[in-house]
């Protein structure tokens, strides 16, 4: 057995595409070794990325196939001779090494061949040049002469098995092809000699070659090195780092780096009275700085830089006066629209929404605003403490920031700065706080607004989004969704769930279709909404039976109760009682089922309580005495749990098919009694295993 | 010692790339709003030569980042010095990391990086893959890889490089506003000239008249002409390939005008790319159409 590094070095490989290659390349190595039958069963592989640097680690490789055995039947042994000789030469074996052996058509010549397994060294040229050639960039680029198509241009291949270099060349499609070699590159400026990769004898020892030349190649040794370098200094100040939202965005930092090295700068005090969700965009997001919190868990002005250089106090000053300049101009380019912007009230940017196309066909966001002021204000009264004034107001106003210069440079942070906006303009905090908050959620790990006006206008905002494009046909398709209306679904979905909200939900959505001065609310809106609602009820590991059976009724709106019923069914399915009657349940309507199929027809839940017996009546009140709805789901429930008892007695006491056809009758009418009842509370048809 | 006046830095990034095998060109000279619409580049990009080296300063001009001369780093009248090598020399990166120490930035004393960035024509239907250069986390070129012109594949592939020429010298010289850059290398009491001295007046007077006086309906109309012009030229039993271009620019041009005066609503602001696009196509099909026919003449 022997080790494999495959090393490719070229141009910048962009940081957000270095994880998936180093996983695919490793992924795409091993199923090519393995479909060869090299891959032992010790074999491990690692893939590593960097800037400049893609590879893999493979050891447990066997230095060669397997050989193997060919089997071929020939002719029957009292076939002509002509067939026989005809066989013979086609496998190109003598005579003599023939065999003879009986099998149950008769007795046959056969013919073994040995095949010796191929050496792995006259293999890995293939399984290279396959996995370069498929290798899904999500863009790749043609270079120079060439026609071979990389995520940036491709300057060379290293193949070292078992130490050695392997011998072999890659076809770029150019006038020559690339020869493989065993000599990487260090760092760019600070190690600019070539590295021989001959002899490596382990990951480490690969590693290690490289990390004497600056490169550190490891994406989480990279990341460790980040996060320590800017801890240590973060410490030094009195700071810490906040590594979840560092989680977010480290990628970007570890892949411009090869040699990190993190370097302290401070934000000029002027600039500290800006709204830390822009320094946080500005540094973070745009300069790709780290940015700090002190003691008090507040935005600080420090951050970090990671320079992609060694260390040396007189060119890390020159760095970090560069950097400081970059975000000095930035910030600068903030603060006057910081203070531009506020010259003009967020009300009266309104107005200027009508040159702003919301969509083609959807008018203009003058528009989109008021709309969202009617919705918002008619959600207000479906949620506790909801002005219903302030959620007109904030409806108005939620979309104005989008024609400021500060929105307009810094369009992630839209809404966020309307809120700063509407402060200043002394609108009331309610509606400052949902004008910053009425994007939310933008996705999974996104929260949802919390105050009761956010809620109205985050509401009204995606109903108004979802029910403009169903209402113009623009509607998702399969992976395709152009304007993120599964996010909007889920984002009502989210809000009406978290803030235990119950929405008449159909009736908005009338609501916002009038709004749009649409005929009718598109018939795909509801429905839309409801698939979300499943899948999202699923994504919290809820099963999918339970989900079914509770969303059987294709016309229900109230998101809230189907959700609290999906908990409440699943729970009751979990204990004793619930378990019990889903047997009864099954033992009904298989025997319903099997008796409706012969009868052709089925049987009407009526009875006639002269014909029962003592066990018959005890079932059939417990019937006749089931809550209705208005008693509530749980309630329900517990009232089917207690239906196990009597149907257990029911099926161990009595023999349906009686031999008097009136009692038999009234025994299957009591059977479909007991199916109505309890589809009147979901629909059990629908729960499995 | 180099120097890092403005005008020394074009001369020497031009004695650079001149040294490198290019073609020294001058401006283009009309308004374009960046130097890849130079035909040297657009053009060249696609045919006929097999081999095109190329370098120039191009004046640039974008209507809507004029700020009446009081943003520090906002122009509506820049210079953008453009490099194209076709096909990409394998030593790229090296030829331009050399060009950073020509102008005297040393990119072994500063941290250079080559942060991915994607670069995408609409109106040339020109797209490329490449990054940002940042130098210590300043953006001081674009440098991309041509893929595609006027809808054509490139082949073979052309480097672009592209200096913004005044943040460039700002980071040189270390300087915050624009209109402070030292131009000449000549102390003011001897008559020496800062940016500001040459073009304050200039950004002044054309905000005003990007934003608020230029004539729309005489835009519109000039818009129109040049694209019936373009098209004309196209649609000639020989196509005329490079007036029909200029042609194409001016429209582009205008198209930029109308835009700085906010008469051009998002949704036509698309229709306005397509029209512009369109001829661009045109332009470059008639180009190497007409390569053919020199070729085999």
């Amino acid at each position: 057995m022997a080790d494999l590094l495959v090393e490719l070095v070229g141009e910048e490989i962009p940081a957000r595409m270095q994880t998936m290659a180093a996983q695919h390349f490793a992924n795409a190595v091993q199923a090519a070794l393995d479909g060869l039958g090299v891959w032992t069963g010790e074999a491990t592989i690692n893939g590593l990325c960097g800037p400049r640097h893609l590879a893999i680690y493979a050891t447990g490789i066997a230095v060669a196939q397997p050989d193997r055995v060919i089997e071929k039947r020939g002719p029957r042994v009292d076939a002509p001779d002509a067939a026989i000789a005809g066989f013979v030469t086609s496998t190109g074996l003598p005579r003599e090494a023939l065999t003879e052996e009986d099998t149950p058509k008769g007795r046959f010549f056969f013919a073994r061949s040995h095949v010796a397994g191929a050496d792995t060294t006259a293999l890995l040229g293939d399984v290279v040049a396959d996995i370069l050639t498929q290798f899904p960039w999500p863009k790749s680029q043609r270079w120079g002469r060439g026609s071979f198509r990389w995520v940036r241009p491709l300057h060379r291949i290293n193949i070292v098995f078992d130490g050695q270099p392997l011998a072999g060349s890659f076809d770029l499609g150019d006038t020559q092809p690339m020869a493989f070699g065993a000599t990487s590159c260090g760092h760019y400026f600070e190690a600019p000699d070539d590295i021989s990769l001959v002899g490596v004898d382990s990951l480490d020892e690969f590693k290690r070659r490289l990390a004497s030349a600056h490169v550190i190649i490891d994406q989480s040794d990279r990341r460790t090195a980040i996060i320590d370098g800017a801890k240590a200094l973060a410490k030094d100040v009195g700071c810490t780092v906040d590594e979840t939202q560092l989680g977010t965005y480290i990628q970007d930092i570890a892949g411009l780096v090869e040699s990190p090295t993190a370097l302290l700068g401070q934000i000029e005090d002027r600039f500290m009275q800006l709204p830390p969700e822009l320094l946080q965009a500005t540094i973070a997001t745009h300069q790709k700085y780290i940015t700090l919190q002190d003691q008090s868990g507040a935005f600080s002005p420090y951050f970090i830089v990671i320079s992609n250089r060694q260390s040396d106090p007189a060119r890390d000053q020159v760095i970090m006066a560069g950097n400081q300049r970059v975000l000095r101009a930035r910030l600068a380019d903030a603060e006057f629209f910081w203070q531009q912007d506020k010259k003009t009230r967020l009300d009266a940017y309104v107005p200027q929404l009508k040159a702003v196309t919301f969509y083609e066909g959807l008018g203009d966001l003058q528009a989109k605003a008021v709309r969202l002021e009617k919705l918002s204000s008619a959600l207000a009264p479906y949620i506790d403490g909801c002005d219903g004034a302030d959620a007109a107001r904030a409806g108005y106003l939620a979309k104005a920031d989008l024609v400021t210069g500060m929105v307009g440079e810094f369009p992630e942070l839209q809404g966020i700065i309307g809120g700063y906006y509407a402060r200043h303009d002394g609108e009331p905090d309610s509606i400052a706080t949902a004008i910053a908050a009425h994007y939310r959620p933008q996705g999974p790990a996104d929260d949802v607004p919390h105050t009761p006006t956010a809620k109205a206008v985050a509401l009204a905002d995606k109903i108004d989004t979802l029910v403009g494009f169903f209402g113009i046909g623009a509607k998702p398709t399969g992976s395709k969704d152009p304007f993120a209306l599964r996010r909007a679904a889920l984002g009502v979905i989210r809000i009406i769930l978290d803030g235990k909200l119950s929405v008449p939900l159909q009736k908005l959505l009338d609501t916002a279709a009038e709004n749009y001065g649409f005929a009718a609310v598109d018939d795909d809106v509801l429905p839309f909404i409801r698939d979300r609602l499943r899948v999202y009820l699923r994504d919290q590991k809820m099963r999918h039976d339970i989900v079914a059976a509770v969303l059987a009724d294709a016309g229900g709106d109230d998101l809230r109760r189907m959700a609290d019923e999906t908990r409440s069914l699943a729970g009751f399915l979990e204990n004793g009682d619930g378990l019990g009657l889903i047997a009864g349940w099954r033992r009904v309507s298989s025997m319903l089922a099997a008796e409706e199929k012969k009868a052709k027809h089925a049987f009407a839940a009526t009875t006639d309580p002269a014909l029962f017996n003592d066990i018959e009546h005890a079932l059939h009140r417990a019937l006749t005495g089931l809550p209705d709805s208005d008693a509530g789901f749980a309630a329900q429930l517990a009232a089917l749990g207690d239906l196990r008892a009597p149907i257990d007695r029911f099926f161990d006491g009595i023999v349906v098919n009686d031999d008097d056809p009136a009692v038999r009758l009234n025994r299957l009418g009591l059977l479909a009694m007991i199916r109505e009842k309890m589809q009147l509370v979901a629909d059990f048809t629908k729960i499995e295993g | 010692m180099i120097r890092t006046d403005f005008q020394s830095i074009i001369l020497n990034l031009q004695s650079y790339w001149a040294q490198q095998g290019a073609v020294i060109l001058q401006p283009y000279d009309m308004e374009v709003g960046a130097g890849t619409f130079h035909p040297a580049t657009t053009l060249r990009a696609l045919g006929p030569d097999d081999v095109w080296r190329a370098a120039y300063v191009q004046p640039s001009r974008r209507p809507a980042d004029g700020r009446y001369g009081d943003n520090p780093n906002r122009l509506q009248h820049y210079y953008q010095f453009q490099v194209i090598f076709k096909p990409s020399p394998a030593e790229s990166q090296a030829l331009y990391l050399g060009s950073l120490k020509a102008i005297g930035l040393d990119p072994d004393a500063h941290d250079i990086r080559f942060v991915e960035d994607d670069w995408e024509s609409p109106t040339l239907g020109a797209w490329g893959l490449g990054w940002e250069v940042w130098c210590d986390g300043m953006e001081v070129s674009q440098f991309t890889y041509f893929q595609q012109v006027g809808g054509i594949e490139c082949h073979p592939v052309p480097l672009e490089l592209t200096y913004g020429l005044e943040r460039l010298a700002m980071f040189i010289q270390g300087v915050d506003n624009v209109y402070d850059l030292d131009w000449d290398g000549v102390p003011a009491s001897d008559g020496g000239k800062i940016y500001g001295d040459i073009f304050k007046r200039a950004e002044i007077e054309f905000s005003g008249w990007n934003f608020e006086h230029a004539d729309t309906d005489m835009l519109l109309q000039h818009f129109r002409d040049a694209e019936a012009e373009c098209g004309r030229l196209l649609g000639l039993n020989k196509a005329l390939a490079l007036p029909a271009y200029d042609q194409c620019m001016k429209a582009s041009h205008f198209f930029n005008m109308l835009d700085a005066r906010g008469v051009i609503s998002v949704t036509e602001r698309a229709a306005y790319i397509g029209r512009v696009r369109a001829l661009a196509r045109g332009c470059c099909e008639a180009w190497i159409g007409a390569d053919k026919v020199v070729s085999h003449g």
